[in-house]
């Protein structure tokens, strides 16, 4: 059955609608969360605040219980869903980089819109930098796309590579995942703030 | 204190809660589109299609450019992440309209200016835009949409994202304490 776009049940105009509506899901969940504050997101590297923890890594484990449910039951055509690829050193330098830009902007690209969408400035002024730093990428690409199309490992999955099923890998996860909120929890009462 | 706490628990949304809702919106995207959630593919297309109009050469000059065309058939701006995008603008408005958070303000520590929160948000957004086109996608479509189908790169850019944030944090700690 699913994914539909690809076995073409929906039309592509379909599709197109079924990504704005997703995208309200997506932006209205985000802001409900919390997510369009830049000192709440900022908090989970001080400990007083771990919301960014906590529904980050939760939603990434719905997101994979379900696929590999949804496949269990024959719903969806795991073969068909896109794997993010790997190239070590862009993933590795690329995200060394955002790093440094989370902690000084307090956002990351889809946090900045959802801020954006309830009138923080800081937010819209994060936006205006995306784009430049998008452009610069752009207009330098001869001078990176030797590192960026370095150690292409194709698209493997973390499971293969350590060898074990996609269920134990998934359930270690989830245990990985409790202790951290367990730590989270300690570190909220540990750096308490009342207003930020 | 506890009347301050209590108020901010009724504020926002349970953070597991919000994260299996979350979960559910990441698993309609793969389950529509065969694809998971992004931000940072949404500002390629525009930023494609606005050298592309400026600079018609660029899509044979640019490599950047030819990349993109060559993995994004027509229209830039009508792809999947643009959509999601514009979505994601009318749901934070309207959770924040029923909220009652909807106002104009500039978030920063009480230690910091707004123009010195606004420098380095601006400075922010620039190496997120760069490091995200590196990385091949930010937190979203990168990190969460990639460990929710077990990209082995999603696990590293998480990793490196969260990672250097956090070394980097004693440095930056009077912009959010």
């Amino acid at each position: 059955m699913g994914p539909l776009a690809i076995n073409e049940i929906i039309s592509e105009n379909t599709n197109l609608f079924l990504a704005f509506i997703i995208g309200i899901g997506f932006g209205f969940v985000l802001e409900q969360s919390g997510f369009s504050s830049s000192r709440k997101l900022a908090g989970v590297f001080y400990g007083y605040d771990t919301v960014v923890l906590k529904v980050f890594f939760t939603a990434a484990i719905t997101g994979m219980l379900g696929l590999l449910f949804f496949s269990l039951f024959g719903w969806i055509d795991l073969n068909l869903v896109y794997v993010n690829p790997t190239y070590l050193t862009s993933a590795i330098v690329g995200g060394i980089i955002m790093g440094a830009g989370f902690i000084m902007g307090g956002y990351c690209p889809g946090t900045s819109f959802c801020g954006a969408s309830i009138g923080k400035i800081d937010a819209i002024v994060f936006i205006g930098g995306l784009f430049i730093g998008v452009f610069i990428f752009g207009i330098g690409y001869d001078l990176w796309d030797g590192m960026y199309l370095a150690s292409n490992l194709g698209s493997p999955k973390i499971s293969t590579t350590l060898g074990m099923s996609d269920g134990i890998f998934a359930f270690l996860l989830i245990l990985a995942a409790l202790a951290m909120f367990w730590v989270a929890e300690w570190a909220e009462k540990k750096f308490p703030r009342e207003e930020y | 204190m506890t009347k301050t706490k209590e108020v901010k628990q009724k504020k926002y949304l349970n953070p597991y809660v919000g994260g299996v809702l979350l979960g559910i919106v990441l698993l309609a995207a793969n389950f529509v589109s065969g694809r998971g959630l992004g931000a940072s593919g949404a500002i390629k297309s525009t930023v494609v299609t606005a050298v592309t109009a400026i600079v018609p050469s660029s899509t044979e000059s640019s490599g950047f450019v030819k990349e993109f065309s060559e993995s994004h058939k027509g229209n830039p701006m009508k792809t999947w992440l643009v959509f999601e995008m514009m979505g994601v603008l009318v749901g934070g408005f309207l959770s924040g309209a029923f909220a009652g958070r909807l106002k104009f303000k500039v978030e920063h520590s009480p230690q910091i200016t707004s123009r010195k929160r606004l420098l380095l948000a601006l400075g922010g957004g620039v190496l997120f835009g760069f490091g995200s086109q590196l990385g091949r996608g930010c937190t979203s479509g990168s990190a969460l949409s990639g460990m929710a189908v077990l990209s082995l790169g999603g696990f590293i850019t998480m990793m490196a994202i969260f990672g250097t944030a956090f070394a980097l944090a004693y440095l930056f700690r009077k912009n959010w304490i």
